[in-house]
């Protein structure tokens, strides 16, 4: 099974959301959607100033298989992009967790984050898969 | 090797060279080439060779069994083609007058019929040029349906998680939003997800039935009553309509609109980017929208075009002329030389080849995605036992499979079942062949199991190994260039 660091939470539909402490969060797909999906060949990001809604699907990753919508796990205002996976949309198979995060966004409402899951939870969910 | 490779400077091919210089002596300056294009200059016997080594190394119905799924690479009677090509179709230029092409416009008018019949459906147009183009005509005649009522308020289709990627694409096109339907563990659309997804923001929704996981929807009835309640409108994707022809007709499960993939299901030739042919049929209310030009027997018995002059609110013309009349006529062929008992056929057989696949390879302990169904025209395995087990991908199955003469199925389509293979044989292939591909997918999981490497570097016996997939598409390389240019 595929590892699932306990510093974050994650959304039922494979993202991850890392509280940044500054009212920021970011952003990214966890390590078990990246090796489901494979060698990922393009990325498309939010843009920045796109205000998101909570499961608002606002990205897309794309690997030789399939392409696949990504959720954001709560509501708020994109403030930063992840410019590199332009060129390298490997980061995220390299590393889903740090140098692969998609975006950042400005956090509209703490609450919705204790609404998600748990990485003992989210791990639950991924070893029926 | 491309052809360019083969460039020699000076040397020419008699039958392709032009004898003269054209004479560009009025076009601008600034809008003239510079230097002479980076065309290869290669012998008439060279050139020969060379696109007649690559026929020879491509995989086509022609040579090798192709259960690619939800594509339905059946047999394309050569008789349509010879029939197609007759003089008095191919010459005919396509700005004739009416009272020039009462042939052809008779058959064109014929298959609109034929199509009607076949679907349930009150009115076929011929026009769009391929499905997806029949798709986005059958999603604007939604809009136009709902637009015309004043009832703006509908933007969303929806679409159930185990569609054809082009279904949202289409909608999306037209101007909709796109919500998605999950499919329940028995492979029918979650009809409660679906009828809370219901309400007066729905224009309609796309279904594949038999759908793409190879099974007919049996709440079908259920799903139109509760769509048409909410106001919405039923589209039926035509690509599995090979597994009911001359069975059950979209028209009477409910649907409103429908797109045909002649290419599919009446035996037009596949690929290579067309030309293709994607009519689309239409219930009573949705007329007025078909998308011209249409073909109409006025009282005197002859045919006539119609246009916007009489269908004043019709989404408009799709391609210049009649559409692909060429592809319409083989299909238009095909659907003569089967007659209503071929085409009831065509299902029996298709339904009847996969169901043979799918017991033999599940007998052989293979595991069935969706166990407890019978197939429709298609099935799906899932091979996630054999790559835990052997740490092999159906990425590597697929390719060992050509290695044993047979083209793959569809390999990881529908996303929604892991590491699966989608099986279409078709209603064209012998016993014995379906033999043949039970006794190879038999020995390729012995290989996995005792040499996994064999499957992973395969395939062996190509002219070309494992291609770099992932490099491909990150780094696109589409346009020849010179060497210097490089």
């Amino acid at each position: 099974m595929s590892q699932v660091p306990t510093d974050r939470v994650y959304n039922d539909s494979h993202e991850w959301l890392m509280d940044n402490g500054d009212g920021t969060a970011t952003v990214g797909i966890s390590e078990h959607a990246q090796e489901a999906l494979g060698d990922l060949v393009f990325v498309e990001p939010p843009k920045i100033g796109d205000e998101l809604s909570a499961k608002q699907a606002c990205a897309v990753v794309e690997s030789v298989k399939a392409a696949s919508d990504v959720y954001s796990p709560i509501s708020g205002e994109v403030v930063e992009i992840n410019e590199q996976l332009s060129d390298s949309p490997e980061l995220i198979n390299g590393d889903a967790y740090g140098e692969g995060w998609i975006f950042r966004l400005k956090i509209a409402d703490p609450s919705e984050i204790e609404a998600l899951l748990d990485a003992d939870a989210y791990g639950e969910q991924i070893a029926d898969d | 090797m491309l052809i360019h490779d083969h460039s020699h400077p000076g040397r020419r091919a008699a039958a392709q060279a032009p004898l003269t210089t054209p004479d560009c002596a009025d076009l601008p300056t600034a809008l003239r080439r510079q230097r002479r294009p980076a065309l290869p200059e290669v012998s008439e016997l060279d050139t020969v060779r060379h696109y007649t080594r690559l026929s020879q190394q491509n995989f086509s119905i022609d040579t090798h069994f192709y259960p690619l799924g939800s594509c339905t690479m059946k047999y394309n009677p050569r008789a349509c083609n010879s029939l197609a090509s007759l003089p008095g179709f191919l010459a005919r230029h396509p700005a004739a007058p009416e009272t020039h092409s009462q042939g052809v416009m008779a058959c064109l008018f014929d298959l609109q019929e034929i199509l009607k019949a076949v679907t349930g459906m009150h009115a076929v147009s011929l026009a769009p040029a391929a499905g997806a183009q029949g798709e986005l005509a059958g999603v604007l005649m939604i809009r136009a349906y709902h637009d015309a009522r004043g009832d703006h308020a509908r933007r969303e289709i929806l679409v159930p998680d185990a569609a054809h990627g082009t279904n949202p694409a289409s909608a999306i096109m037209a101007g909709f939003e796109v919500r998605e339907i999950p499919t329940g563990a028995d492979g029918d659309v979650d009809v409660e997800a679906l009828s809370r997804a219901l309400g007066p923001q729905t224009a309609g929704i796309m279904l594949t039935n038999p759908s793409t996981v190879g099974v007919f929807d049996r709440n079908i009835q259920i799903i139109a009553e509760r769509v048409h309640a909410a106001g919405g409108l039923l589209y039926y994707d035509g690509a599995n309509l090979n597994a009911i022809l001359g069975q059950v007709r979209p028209g009477d499960m409910g649907f409103d609109v429908i797109h045909m993939n002649l290419h599919k299901t009446f035996s037009t030739p596949h690929g290579g980017g067309g030309p293709g042919a994607g009519p689309v049929g239409v219930a009573k209310h949705l007329e007025p929208y078909l998308p011209i030009p249409l073909v109409a027997r006025a009282s005197d018995d002859t045919f006539v075009w119609q246009d916007e002059h009489s269908h004043h609110d019709s989404i408009g013309r799709l391609t210049a002329f009649g559409g692909n009349i060429g592809i319409l006529l083989r299909a238009y062929i095909y659907a003569r030389l089967l007659g209503g008992a071929g085409m009831k056929r065509v299902a029996d057989y298709a339904t009847l080849n996969a169901n043979y696949l799918l017991k033999r390879l599940s007998e052989a302990g293979f595991q069935l995605a969706y166990p407890q169904r019978r197939a429709s025209h298609e099935f799906i395995l899932t091979l996630k036992r054999e790559a835990k087990n052997y740490g092999i991908s159906t990425m590597d199955f697929a390719k060992r499979l050509l290695d044993y003469g047979f083209h793959a199925p569809t390999t990881y389509f529908p996303l929604l079942v892991p590491e699966c293979l989608l099986i279409e044989p078709t209603e064209t292939e012998s016993k014995e062949a379906l033999d043949a591909f039970v006794e190879a997918m038999i020995a390729i999981r012995a290989e996995a199991e005792q040499e996994p490497e064999t499957l992973r570097t395969a395939p062996h016996q190509l002219p070309v190994k494992r291609l770099d997939d992932v490099r491909a598409a990150r780094h696109l390389d589409l346009a020849w260039k010179p060497a210097a240019e490089r």
